[in-house]
């Protein structure tokens, strides 16, 4: 059951706005009063539960590039919360963290941090989760290729004895799914073959 | 020939650990578990630093596991991503399935039929009990009661039959489709399930007699690993790990999802929050799963097994497209640019046997989100263990992994 506690919140936190959504309630807040705005949540409508954190990446040109998304939950209620809050445009991007608040978060945010580079302000220990210490880059931005990008293994001894580095990934003419586009040369790019034609056969491989 | 020397890391504890000794009496030492260890039931690996015999801080070190699923997802159909999901929780594979289509489908404000409801609620259960009974039995197993697993695995290899005829895979099922399942239920099947149904309790009834009342198992795992109510809600545990610390919070009764509102059953609830409340919860929901399939499998309702009105979403029968020019386009239009979805976005979650399962869609339109993200149970379960383990024997370490149930499919993504 959607919620409706906007017109509530809006005379604590001016600054808020609603965030067009097809589930639960959402608002956008403002990284200046995240914090103030959670605890709010929680200890008024008790939203206790932190269940996801995640970040966004709008594109490469868009400012904010970056917006984290906090899904809460209210045990006691059993409705969800989207709050939606605009990473600064500097080079990494920041956040206020909310470990004080939510243990959970520690681990989403560092997830954050591992694959959108969005520094956590505040976190006791903002490093890379998923992927290794020292990976130079991060996965899920949008000016990442799906193939990867090639670059060293950890761990030197081991690199040294296989010669095993990390390779893009063979797409085969990718992406996975045919484009909305209007020509077909566009729409199914892996079936566009330009090496051949009537005037030139096919080459036997 | 060139000499090879190799650090073989329980070879050198003993040369290590004297540089951290300080004191004639005790003994501190840095030990890695895993990520290849019997214990950790994956990759986990688990960074120890010990004092004698007991634990003092442990940090998990995750990640070895990633696929990037997350990545895949915005380079793909909504459709072609459903294998993917089996992968995530691979124990219980169409529970993901089950989670993700009903994901999409509220994204698209759709609405599927009702015998396609009860077919997800039958195929959700079953694959609870499959993953209830591979998580008591190896539980057990990691407390010393081989045998438990033999009874438990016995009857798990039934289930994959059952999932054999229906899906076509045993392991992967990818069955859902957005807007429906890949195929309707087989002849006969429905008995089937039930005949399973009805030999499954004194199976239970057997592990209950070897396990719950069993001296050595319960000295092994009462008043090991606490976790309080407060402890659970600060660090997001779902599913049966919530329902042991005292919380009364399940998914189905809570948020019913698929038409579970219409079946009767009851949700354990422990009160401690130790290893061992966490094993009865398990026993306590394969029982009441069987109470669903029985409710489920009665009344299956008849009628389409899909949604046909969603033109733009789920693919015609491959007969009519063999036949009919418009199907035909509709067929190809869905293969080839996705499921037709509206912008938005999304948050779903189901309770799935490890917990719940959440995934969040932005969507711009078309056939391919612009942002999937999946937020695992076992990743926020395992979130926890720095907190719980130390104090601890390093002895009681598998018992309180075998107790959260994890699996890093899904937890590494």
């Amino acid at each position: 059951m959607k919620t409706s506690h906007f017109q509530t919140l809006k005379q604590q936190f001016n600054s808020i706005t609603s965030r067009p959504s097809t589930d639960w309630e959402a608002v956008n807040v403002p990284s200046e009063y995240l914090v103030e705005f959670c605890m709010h949540l929680r200890s008024n409508f008790a939203f206790d539960m932190l269940v996801d954190l995640t970040a966004i990446d709008l594109g490469i040109n868009e400012s904010p590039r970056f917006v984290t998304i906090y899904h809460f939950f209210s045990s006691i209620n059993h409705n969800y919360f989207r709050v939606a809050c605009e990473c600064t445009d500097t080079e990494p991007p920041t956040m206020i963290s909310l470990t004080n608040i939510w243990p959970a978060a520690n681990w989403h945010e560092r997830e954050a941090y591992d694959m959108f580079g969005i520094k956590f302000q505040g976190h006791p220990d903002l490093s890379r989760i998923l992927m290794w210490q020292g990976y130079p880059y991060y996965p899920l931005r949008k000016d990442f290729p799906l193939a990867g990008i090639e670059t060293d293994l950890p761990g030197k001894d081991v690199v040294e004895e296989t010669k095993a580095k990390v390779i893009p990934a063979p797409l085969d003419g990718g992406p996975f799914h045919g484009v909305q586009a209007s020509t077909v040369k566009k729409r199914e790019p892996k079936g566009y073959d330009e090496s051949w034609s009537e005037q030139h056969p096919k080459p036997l491989s | 020939m060139q000499k090879q020397e190799k650090e073989i890391s329980i070879a050198d504890i003993p040369s290590k650990s004297s540089q951290y000794e300080h004191d004639e009496c005790s003994e501190s030492m840095t030990l890695n578990m895993g990520p290849s260890h019997p214990a950790t039931h994956g990759v986990l690996r688990l960074k120890l630093d010990l004092e004698g015999d007991i634990v003092t801080s442990c940090e998990p070190v995750i990640g070895y596991l990633h696929r990037g699923d997350e990545k895949i997802a915005e380079n793909m159909t909504y459709n072609q991503f459903v294998p993917y999901t089996d992968r995530l929780d691979y124990i219980a594979p169409l529970s993901n399935n089950v989670a993700y289509a009903i994901t999409v489908e509220k994204l698209a404000n759709l609405e599927v039929p009702p015998r396609c409801q009860a077919i997800r609620v039958i195929v959700c259960e079953l694959a609870r009990i499959s993953s209830h009974l591979l998580g008591i039995g190896v539980y057990g197993m990691d407390a010393g009661a081989v045998t438990i697993f033999l009874y438990t695995f016995t009857q798990r290899e039934k289930l994959y039959t059952l999932f054999e005829e229906l899906t076509g895979a045993r392991f992967t099922t990818s069955y859902t489709r957005i807007g429906g399942v890949a195929r309707d239920i087989p002849e006969g099947w429905l008995r089937r399930v039930g005949d399973f149904l009805d030999q499954l309790p004194p199976i239970i009834d057997e592990v209950d007699t070897l396990l719950t009342r069993n001296k050595i198992f319960i000295e092994r795992t009462q008043n090991i690993g606490i976790i309080s109510k407060e402890d659970a809600i600060a660090y997001g545990l779902t599913g049966p790990n919530l329902r042991a610390s005292g919380i009364d919070l399940d998914l189905r009764k809570n948020a019913p999802y698929s038409g579970y509102e219409n079946y009767e059953f009851d949700v354990p609830i422990a009160t401690l929050g130790d290893a061992y409340d966490r094993y009865l919860i398990r026993m306590e929901e394969m029982r009441q799963s069987i109470r669903i399939l029985k409710q489920a499998i009665a009344k299956v309702p008849s009628g389409p097994w899909y949604a046909e009105n969603a033109k733009k979403i789920f693919a015609p029968p491959k007969a009519k497209v063999m036949r009919k020019m418009e199907e035909l386009i509709q067929n190809f239009m869905i293969v080839t640019e996705g499921p037709q979805m509206p912008p938005g976005e999304v948050y779903f979650e189901a309770e799935n046997p490890k917990g719940a399962l959440g995934f969040y869609i932005l969507s711009k339109g078309g056939g391919v989100p612009y942002r999937l993200k999946i937020r695992g149970p076992s990743f926020c379960n395992l979130s926890i263990l720095p907190k719980i383990v130390p104090g601890h024997m390093m002895s009681d370490i598998p018992i309180i992994l075998g107790s959260l149930d994890f699996v890093m499919g899904e937890c590494d993504r």
